[in-house]
């Protein structure tokens, strides 16, 4: 049943950059299924733009490890979705491409920087999706879109071809409009690849179970605290009721590390980013370097050009922090920090089997809504955790406030995607019955 | 003044592959950037893969050093801005390396042995190399060929005392890692040396991407000088990096924007941390130039300078073990000496010689079918072939072609008379009593009888060619 797919989407809320009027595909667990792709993941032949001016013209040689997966089991790529540039946002406003706006509300952003991708799933224009998660930019969107996002384990899904914007903390993910898509679609891209020496051989190959009788549920303080939406918190714990419901028991746990969280992911992050992004010098991508200057200004005059704002914020940030004389008082202590929340989790994961809590402290903002970059940094507060463990954690929609959808997270442990997968699916299945 | 010396090379491993990616190494003799692949090239997305064999060349290196593999050594990203270097960072080993604490003995400049301690080893990954177009300025072309290449980084401590230990030292190196076969000295570019040199009491000069053994030696010589005579005219030594210029032999400030880096180094994400101390115990050290030597002195007598030269190099070792069979003091002599005069001569490795040809000479000199002298024309007729990608002939054939066999005296009579006939001076002086006359004449009936003949036995005849008066 191989063929090509007639791509046409009606992309009002611009969530792609790139789309494949005609994709082909072949044969396989997903022949013929639309599949957008985050523009972070390499396609060969398809460009790669991440977002950035840096990268105009780029078309990857090469197949990331999931698209080849992708394209084995018969998937129609069908295009490249709209994300904050780099990963580095978590609204998709910081895009070259302009911004994506929210099916939900198309005054409101799609949360980030995966918005593309959330968008497009939530518009209708493809059943599956890939995003990547950092600090959250899968489960940000999923939330603020009301579908589903998964940030696997660290080291589930090889990283091999995904444009790298903070290597120790990343994942791609599936992103669907069920958990049973989602779970599809990860057992599809879940496949030991040794060019990812992070990667341990743990293939996901798993159908979902709605029975979750016996289930501890761990409900930490911390993701119910200051600066949360009340109202969000009251619909996420309705969610957890639905869970009780459903023969789950709740305990309730402490993060304590939480308070270091967003310190910790923004040195870690940053540090990484700036070592990443320094390859874009005008040399071998994007638009040329002018070869009549020394190479020193050359490369300067084109990052400052060719990056945008947020971007340059974040390669300065990282610069500083691994700076001689800095790197003790800020990466090495971040590592320290990232220790002890690894370790809280651990702790909190030995009572309970899952941990619950709100995905976002609100709901989507405004367009525009939100120019002072610490206030937005300050949303990633619920999400950065998993990243910081490395632990899986899911989004799924769970009610509305405002008319905007409110994503519930549920996180587990290490390498036990199975089980956050299984939760969300007895949660999406009982409400939706 | 005592002068303090250290080191930093850099050799390039003799792995097939690169160190994080399948690329193959021999890239020396094909076009510029064919042998490059996503990961070498630094493209986006793209990650490392740690060579397994670089790394077991590594713990090789450093179990053969008497080195400390650490429980845990961990590869770190040394970020900076160069046109070579693709991910403007190089992945490389920093506060974590793969062993440390070991040493070298080398000879000081009174022949005794002395300790160079060894710091540290670690692995790292090479850069691309700029290329330079005659008359074209303006523009550098960059071949990423080279690009990951591994490297293994050797510190030593401030041990050497001057620039001739510091070659001698480099030479005992470069031995070690030839026996070790982890690293192919022919190879253009795959040693490369960082050297600190202070006079005692002043600061210390580092002399850069030094890329041969002469090289070292030349640059410390000249920075030897260049100091002493600062300081002679009280002037002081600053701290500062210098650059070697091969061809003018002389070091040059290389003030600026390269000395101010800060290399912002930190753990590399992409790779795990490398926990090898298991793989060490499982490392046969093949035998070393040290106990080579010994044992060729013992198994086949012969003497210690012979068994040194023998066992530079471990190839050379390797052929005089293949002819000494046939006689090993007279192969000793023939191979450390004429052969080893004669490759250098011609520039040429001993790789391109045929040892069971070399062995056929050899039988025929001990069987006295030639004599030395005709034996050094084979041996060159045989070499010009090698060099010119001839197969050898077989001496013996050589020697029949040429008409080089030995001789006995009576043959060569005629030769002999000859020569008394027309040299009645040199007669003359003789019946005076006067030695060199004799070896004049011998020396003549040499020239006449292209070496043919034993010297020895040709002074014989002569002499009794004129006191018989048979001319």
């Amino acid at each position: 049943m191989a063929g090509t797919l007639d791509f046409s989407p009606d992309d009002r809320c611009n969530a792609f950059i790139t789309t494949c009027r005609e994709a082909r595909f072949s044969d396989g667990a997903l022949a013929g299924v639309a599949v957008a792709v985050k523009d972070n993941i390499s396609t060969a032949g398809i460009r790669t733009t991440c977002a950035s001016r840096i990268l105009e013209g780029y078309v990857p040689p090469y197949d990331a490890h999931v698209i080849e997966l992708l394209r084995k089991e018969g998937a129609a790529i069908v295009g490249k979705t709209n994300m904050d540039e780099f990963g580095m946002g978590s609204t998709t406003e910081t895009s070259a491409f302009g911004p994506t706006r929210n099916p939900a509300d198309p005054t409101r952003v799609p949360g980030g920087s995966s918005g593309g991708s959330a968008a497009a799933l939530a518009a209708g224009l493809v059943p599956m999706a890939l995003g990547t998660d950092t600090g959250g930019s899968i489960r940000c969107p999923a939330a603020f879109c009301g579908v589903v996002g998964l940030k696997p384990t660290y080291g589930r899904v090889s990283r091999y071809g995904l444009i790298a914007y903070a290597n120790s903390l990343e994942q791609i993910g599936p992103m669907a409009r069920t958990v049973e898509d989602v779970s599809r679609l990860m057992s599809v891209i879940a496949k030991y690849d040794p060019r990812d020496s992070t990667m341990l051989d743990r293939p996901y190959d798993h159908r979902p179970s709605a029975d979750i009788a016996g289930l501890r549920v761990g409900v930490p303080e911390e993701y119910f605290g200051e600066g949360v939406d009340p109202r969000v918190a009251e619909t996420v714990r309705d969610a957890i009721g639905v869970l009780e419901e459903l023969g789950a028991s709740t305990v309730p746990v402490s993060i304590p590390g939480m308070r270091y969280a967003l310190a910790a992911y923004y040195v870690i992050c940053t540090g990484e980013a700036s070592s990443n992004l320094a390859r874009f010098d005008g040399v071998r991508y994007g638009p040329a370097v002018d070869i009549r200057k020394s190479w020193h200004d050359a490369y300067q005059e084109i990052r400052q050009a060719n990056f945008g704002a947020e971007v340059r914020r974040r390669v300065m940030l990282g610069t500083f922090a691994l700076s001689a004389g800095y790197a003790g008082r800020y990466y090495a202590k971040a590592l320290g920090a990232r220790q002890k929340i690894r370790q809280d989790f651990e702790r909190a994961l030995r009572d309970a089997d899952v941990i619950a809590g709100p995905t976002m402290p609100t709901v989507a903002f405004r367009l525009g809504e939100k120019t002072d970059p610490l206030s937005l940094y300050l949303a990633d507060i619920l999400t950065a955790p998993a990243n910081l463990a490395g632990i899986p954690a899911i989004s799924v929609p769970c009610g509305r406030v405002d008319g905007l959808p409110v994503g519930f997270q549920l996180m587990g442990r290490q390498f036990e995607d199975e089980r956050v997968v299984d939760a969300a699916y007895a949660y999406e299945q009982e409400v939706r019955a | 003044m005592k002068t303090i010396v250290g080191l930093e090379i850099h050799v390039q491993l003799a792995t097939a592959t690169k160190l994080f990616c399948g690329c193959s190494t021999d890239y020396r003799d094909d076009g510029p950037n064919t042998h490059c692949c996503p990961v070498c090239l630094g493209l986006p997305g793209s990650l490392p893969r740690l060579n397994r064999k670089a790394v077991e060349y590594g713990l090789l290196v450093a179990k053969a050093l008497g080195m400390r593999v650490l429980e845990e050594s961990e590869f770190a990203r040394k970020n900076y801005f160069y046109p070579d270097l693709p991910k403007a960072y190089q992945i490389t080993q920093y506060d974590k390396p793969l062993a440390v604490e070991g040493i070298i003995e080398i000879e000081d400049d009174e022949g005794h042995e002395k300790i160079v301690r060894i710091t540290r080893v670690h692995l790292e990954e090479d850069p691309g190399r700029l290329v330079h177009v005659a008359g074209a300025s303006k523009y550098s072309l960059v071949d990423y060929n080279r690009s990951g290449i591994p490297l293994l980084e050797i510190v030593t401590e401030p041990d050497m005392r001057s620039p001739q230990e510091a070659r001698r030292f480099l030479n005992k190196l470069r031995t070690i890692l030839e026996y070790l076969r982890v690293f192919d000295g022919d190879r253009e570019g795959s040693l490369r040396v960082d050297a600190n040199i202070s006079l005692e009491g002043s600061e210390r000069v580092e002399v850069k991407n030094i890329s041969s053994y002469k090289g070292v030696e030349k640059a410390l010589t000249f920075e030897v000088t260049r100091q002493k005579n600062l300081r002679r005219r009280g002037q002081t030594v600053t701290r500062e990096t210098r650059h070697f210029m091969e061809g003018r032999g002389i070091t040059t400030s290389a003030r600026g924007k390269e000395e101010e880096h800060d290399y912002r180094y930190f753990p590399e994400p992409d790779l795990r941390p490398l926990r090898v101390t298991d793989w060490v115990a499982e490392i046969d050290l093949p035998e070393l130039p040290a106990a080579r030597k010994n044992r060729f002195m013992a198994q086949y007598g012969i003497s210690p300078n012979h068994a040194r030269t023998l066992t530079g190099d471990p190839k050379l070792a390797d052929f005089y073990e293949r002819v000494a069979p046939v006689d090993p003091a007279l192969a000793a002599t023939w191979v450390a000496d004429t052969l080893l005069g004669e490759l250098n001569y011609r520039d040429m490795s001993i790789a391109a010689v045929p040892a069971d040809r070399i062995a056929e000479l050899l039988g025929l000199l001990r069987a006295e079918t030639v004599t030395d002298r005709a034996g050094v024309q084979v041996l060159r007729e045989m070499l010009d072939a090698c060099a010119a990608g001839r197969p050898s002939e077989r001496p013996a054939a050589i020697v029949k072609r040429e008409n080089l066999g030995r001789t006995t005296g009576d043959d060569f009579s005629a030769i002999v008379r000859t020569v008394i006939a027309s040299n009645p001076q040199a007669v003359e002086d003789y019946h005076a009593g006067r030695k060199g006359a004799l070896n004049f004449l011998v020396g003549q009936v040499m020239k006449e009888t292209r070496g043919r003949a034993d010297p020895r036995e040709l002074g014989r005849i002569v002499s009794e060619c004129i006191e018989k008066g048979e001319v």
